[in-house]
């Protein structure tokens, strides 16, 4: 195990002893390959998040295996996690006829999304998987591809590409303007903000959750004892607070998924 | 800590460009997770659902169609029961009518029988005073004459004679009974 992988308290350095903080930082983000599976190696992100596969599917599997009319606790559970993807993502956004196809993908989003961030706090786990950016990245590529995949099957080539670009007779000489604007933002900053949007926000959570636990640590001498139980108590509050954010995140990015392929639905404006 | 600073510095990549390996593991985990409850187990709470709403309005139907039911026996015993009142106010009606007939029809009779029967007594008494009277008159003739035959000591036998003389006495005392009558 590399330095950068030390967790904050196997370092034997406190204030007043003369080294330095251990800020947390991008290395915070790097591992090491865990083991190596036929060449490829599988490292903690990549392990955390095929487990987030198995967790979903042994949920919904435990819940809905073997659904019944009249539910049981856990199918009630699922229901209603399903219920609240469909009706109050989906649903308002799409309506109920055209959203019906895409409530499997929307609802498969939310709760790997959901899970992945959840790992955040999970004990021994405690890191979100979605603060790489390669797998948020995926999600939204596939979002993207779904995207315009929609548009040029519902309009065609020429009216796909109108209806991206927001092209409208009506707005006279600053038409060009608007359609470069509009190529610019959709086509090109779209797939990566939906991304970011998501990485950024796990990436700063865990970030903050690491300062105030390894100060927690580090502040542990003499007088800083009183700070270090500030700091402490602000890592349980930031626990709680990214147990809020987890599901918003995963929330807004499926609410923008479904967004988008209302736009490639719509009509041209 | 310088050394940790060094490695991070090595290691730190733009974490903007996403690795590779992580990439397609996570685009191979979505889709197990999307395969699975895409194909087997939203279909399979989808049916369920269905099954609960359909159970739910089926029940509904049924509380409809019970209710409609009970509203119907409900207005067919009204109607019974106000046809039943009907019947009995016509009867009860008709009963006092005949009733009143009945006993219009009873006095009548009564009146009938009554009058019949004084009538009756009416002429019961007329001919037992002829009777009476007949009677009366034959005894008083004979013990007028027994009694004038031993007084005069003649016989009266002769009838002709017997019977005007009885006759001028009777009328002779009818006409006093007559006139004391008048007189009173």
């Amino acid at each position: 195990m590399s330095a950068d992988q030390m967790l904050a308290f196997e370092t034997d350095c406190h204030l007043f002893d003369g080294c330095g903080f251990p800020a947390p930082g991008l290395h915070s983000f790097m591992f090491e390959p865990l083991f190596t599976v036929g060449g490829y190696d599988v490292n903690k992100p990549m392990l955390l998040a095929l487990l987030s596969t198995v967790v979903i599917i042994g949920f919904f599997w435990a819940a809905f295996g073997r659904a019944k009319v009249v539910p049981g606790k856990l199918q009630m559970i699922g229901e209603s996690g399903y219920d609240f993807v469909r009706k109050s993502i989906v649903y308002e956004s799409l309506g109920k006829k055209v959203g019906d196809k895409y409530v499997p993908f929307m609802v498969s989003l939310f709760f790997f999304v959901w899970i992945m961030n959840l790992w955040s706090i999970i004990p021994v786990a405690q890191f979100p998987v979605t603060s790489i950016i390669a797998f948020p990245a995926g999600l939204a590529l596939i979002v993207y591809v779904l995207w315009m995949y929609l548009t040029f099957k519902k309009h065609g080539f020429v009216g796909g590409l109108k209806n991206i670009t927001g092209y409208d007779k009506s707005l006279g000489p600053i038409l060009p303007m608007i359609v470069f604007l509009e190529f610019f933002s959709n086509v090109l900053v779209r797939p990566f903000t939906h991304a970011v949007r998501l990485f950024a926000n796990m990436f700063a959570g865990h970030l903050l959750i690491l300062m105030f636990t390894i100060a927690s640590w580090y502040m542990l001498n003499g007088i800083g004892i009183a700070y270090s139980g500030v700091s402490f108590v602000m890592t349980i509050l930031m626990t709680a607070f990214e147990l809020f954010i987890q599901a918003v995140q995963a929330y807004i990015f499926v609410l923008l998924a479904c967004t988008y392929v209302q736009g490639a639905l719509a009509e041209h404006h | 800590m310088n050394a940790l600073v060094q490695m991070a510095a090595e290691e730190a990549e733009n974490p903007l460009i996403p690795p590779i390996p992580e990439l397609v593991i996570g685009l191979i985990a979505f889709f197990i997770v999307f395969g699975f409850l895409a194909k087997k187990l939203l279909p399979n709470i989808n049916k369920v659902l269905d099954e609960r709403r359909e159970a739910i309005e089926g029940g509904m139907e049924k509380a409809e169609a019970a209710e409609a039911e009970a509203q119907q026996v409900l207005e067919d015993y009204r109607a019974q029961l106000a046809d039943a009142r009907h019947e009995a106010a016509r009867m009860r009606q008709e009963a006092q009518e005949q009733g009143v007939a009945l006993i219009a029809e009873m006095r009548a009779e009564g009146q009938r029988q009554r009058e019949e029967i004084i009538a009756a007594g009416h002429a019961q008494i007329a001919a037992d005073r002829k009777a009476a009277a007949a009677s009366l008159r034959q005894d008083v003739g004979k013990l007028a004459t027994d009694l004038a035959s031993k007084l005069v000591g003649e016989s009266l036998e002769d009838s002709a004679r017997q019977s005007r003389t009885i006759d001028r006495f009777l009328d002779g005392l009818e006409e006093t009974a007559a006139t004391a009558e008048a007189k009173r």
